[in-house]
């Protein structure tokens, strides 16, 4: 038998119907929805008469727009009130789960549906957010989708997709301190650029993706399509079993499920359209310093030249982008202050990222004039944080402790940057604007953004060894 | 939607490559639960000085480039987040047709949902539409979607690619959803063989 990667297995196990020259239609396993993308596309469905055809594959949080200050407060942004408050109806006209603001789970919809054990391997997986990628790190094949798109599975449970290509990054190697989950990825997009995954599922694979757990697994899944990737994903393992094994929503059948699950890794001899290997040894802590997630460079260089680029559009948005961020070519990476801090989001906002932090900054103070904040990633991780009295530790060493959702990721709150403002940020987009207009953002893991809060500058965080952190 | 068959309008610029849809459309005015009346907000950073004032030196803005239904611009256009309020602002502002090297994968599929043409050229005829753009004020192209092909008053002649399905769509300004429910019985048919792959959660009932 010819052998399979898993990406095929998945995508031939849902495929509902193919014809030559045509899209294949693709069966929905799960469909998560915000409040953000999804209004027009209830709205579709209203004006064609049509249902939700299987709601009970179908959740919904509410996570972009939420304030992260105090929820017994009513939301002051009329706009985003209403927006929210369409959401509470959509799901209820339309009998949809929802985890509302509220609700014990309520959260970032990449973080709660692995928590609730909505993400399970193997599935198909959609969300109308470009970040559900994430939900790859469970060897399900998990991408992010329109608002027309959105309200085609809500129609359908399918979706018309193009068969993807296939790229296969192995990365080996033992990383040295310091150097994390977030920089295996960040230095991946560096080498191959924003748009180097293009019409590609990438498989991340190799020792050193093994050895990750599996919150550190969804960090690199999760910035896949920063790398402009369809979707990213590694297979499935007894850490993906144990994680999910008594999840809320997982399979009452787990043993049953297990054994199939187990069939899903990509067979050895299987082809890919595009290989990369990555030596983990090698890699040092990595900082943007552009105003796309492929303008990153290790910690302990200096902001690039764009004389450096030997392609003239690269060169032109090396410019534009040292412009916009206020740097100069040359300036060493660690003698760039900065004004704000920001822990959170989708990408790094999960237990273990605040547990890393807590044992970083036990003792320590966030500098005099650094405003930095921790988010969690959702009311389960709030909850736990506080039960190991993580949340102490952070107040104590100055941070502000916030309410989970995508607070200063995207700015669509009043989590947002002011004009010219610097921020070391564990999110996942560096964009002119993103987290507030003028605002500059510099995308680093966790401890880093730790390390920047307490010197009030950018810090090379191997310097403190096991020993400090 | 509405069909595309051949436009003929003037072209503008936006000489960037990786233009993203936080700026195409940014963060503030996603919260809208509406499809229509995202023009106005269409690469508002850059368009606009403090929101008001249209800003000079935002290409776009010149008075040569007033009722371009065409833009011309850079590699990668569309990376970055979801949002299918991107191309609606880009359709609300009256662009039927996108010319770029490459396009970011769910921008590419969001476009053809809303009646927008994405054609991808080579870097280098992309250059040439933007050389002749930028040497003739208020210059023209025909997008001929029938015969897959751009061409201009000045000689301009350059075939594109595009697959089957998404032209016959576009031609028809077909409604995805309709087409897939043709498939009923096929869904009904792969809905009872693969009960085991897409199970209710527990605690979550069929209907």
């Amino acid at each position: 038998m010819k052998p399979k990667t898993m990406f095929e297995k998945i995508w031939e196990a849902h495929v509902v119907h193919e014809e030559a020259g045509q899209p294949s239609l693709l069966y929905i396993d799960r469909h998560l929805v915000h409040e953000v993308t999804s209004p027009q596309a209830f709205e579709g469905l209203r004006l064609t008469g049509r249902r939700v055809r299987r709601p009970e594959l179908t959740f919904a949080t509410m996570d972009h727009n939420v304030p992260t200050t105090n929820r017994k407060i009513p939301i002051q942004d009329a706009v985003s009130a209403k927006q929210i408050e369409t959401l509470v109806q959509n799901c209820s006209e339309f009998g949809v789960a929802l985890f509302d603001l509220d609700s014990p789970d309520q959260g970032i919809v990449h973080v709660i549906g692995p928590e609730l054990g909505l993400t399970l391997p193997g599935q198909t997986l959609v969300c109308g957010d470009s970040h559900t990628s994430t939900h790859g790190a469970f060897g399900a094949l998990a991408f992010g989708i329109g608002t027309s798109e959105v309200e085609h599975v809500l129609a359908t449970q399918c979706l018309l997709q193009d068969k993807p290509k296939t790229f296969w990054i192995e990365v080996n190697g033992r990383r040295p301190y310091g150097v994390e989950a977030k920089d295996i990825i960040l230095s991946i997009i560096g080498r191959i650029g924003t748009d180097g995954g293009t019409g590609s599922v990438i498989e991340y694979a190799g020792e050193t993706i093994r050895r990750l757990s599996m919150e550190e697994r969804m960090t690199v899944c999760n910035m896949s399509i920063e790398a402009g990737a369809r979707a990213g994903m590694i297979a499935p393992d007894e850490k993906t079993f144990d994680y999910l094994r008594g999840r809320r929503y997982a399979p009452d059948d787990f043993d049953a499920a297990v054994e199939r699950w187990r069939k899903l890794p990509t067979d050895v001899g299987s082809r890919f359209d595009r290989v990369l290997r990555v030596d983990a040894a090698s890699l040092a802590p990595q900082i943007t310093w552009g105003t796309n997630p492929g303008q990153v460079v290790a910690v302990d260089v200096c902001v690039p030249n764009p004389s450096d680029f030997s392609d003239p559009n690269a060169r032109k948005s090396a410019e534009r982008a040292l412009d916009y961020m206020g740097l100069k070519a040359g300036t060493a990476m660690t003698e760039i202050p900065i004004d704000r801090v920001f822990i959170g989001s989708c990408t790094n906002a999960r237990i273990e990222d605040l547990q890393r932090v807590a044992r970083f900054v036990k003792g320590k103070r966030v500098a005099l004039k650094v405003y930095a904040m921790i988010v969690p990633g959702s009311q389960q991780v709030k909850k736990q944080a506080e039960n190991e009295g993580l949340d102490r530790i952070f107040k104590e060493a100055g941070f502000d402790w916030r309410e989970s959702g995508c607070s200063m990721c995207l700015g669509m709150n009043p989590d947002i940057l002011k004009p010219g403002e610097r921020c070391a940020s564990t999110s996942n987009r560096n964009f002119e604007g993103r987290q507030g207009k003028g605002g500059r953002t510099h995308l680093v893991s966790p401890i880093m953004a730790a390390a920047a809060a307490v010197e009030g500058r950018f810090a090379d965080v191997r310097k403190y060894g096991r020993k400090g952190a | 939607m509405e069909p595309f068959k051949k436009q003929t309008g003037i072209v503008t610029l936006l000489d960037l490559p990786n233009v993203d849809t936080d700026q195409i459309i940014p963060k503030q005015f996603l919260k809208r639960i509406e499809r229509t009346g995202f023009g106005q907000f269409l690469f508002y950073d850059w368009r606009f000085i403090d929101g008001k004032k249209p800003n000079p030196d935002f290409e776009m803005n010149a008075d040569r480039y007033r009722g371009a239904t065409i833009l011309a611009t850079r590699a990668n256009f569309g990376c970055g987040s979801s949002r299918e309020h991107a191309p609606w602002a880009l359709l609300d502002y009256g662009f039927r047709c996108l010319i770029a090297p490459s396009f970011a994968d769910i921008f590419h599929n969001n476009c053809f949902k809303n009646g927008i043409l994405p054609v991808k050229l080579s870097e280098s005829q992309v250059e040439t539409i933007f050389e002749r753009v930028r040497k003739t004020p208020g210059y023209r192209l025909t997008v001929d979607l029938e015969k897959k092909k751009i061409v201009s008053d000045d000689g301009l002649d350059f075939t594109f690619e595009l697959d089957e399905f998404r032209r016959h769509g576009l031609l028809g300004g077909l409604d995805d959803i309709g087409l897939t429910l043709q498939y009923e019985n096929k869904i009904l048919a792969y809905e009872a063989n693969h009960r085991e792959i897409s199970p209710a959660p527990p605690g979550q009932t069929s209907i």
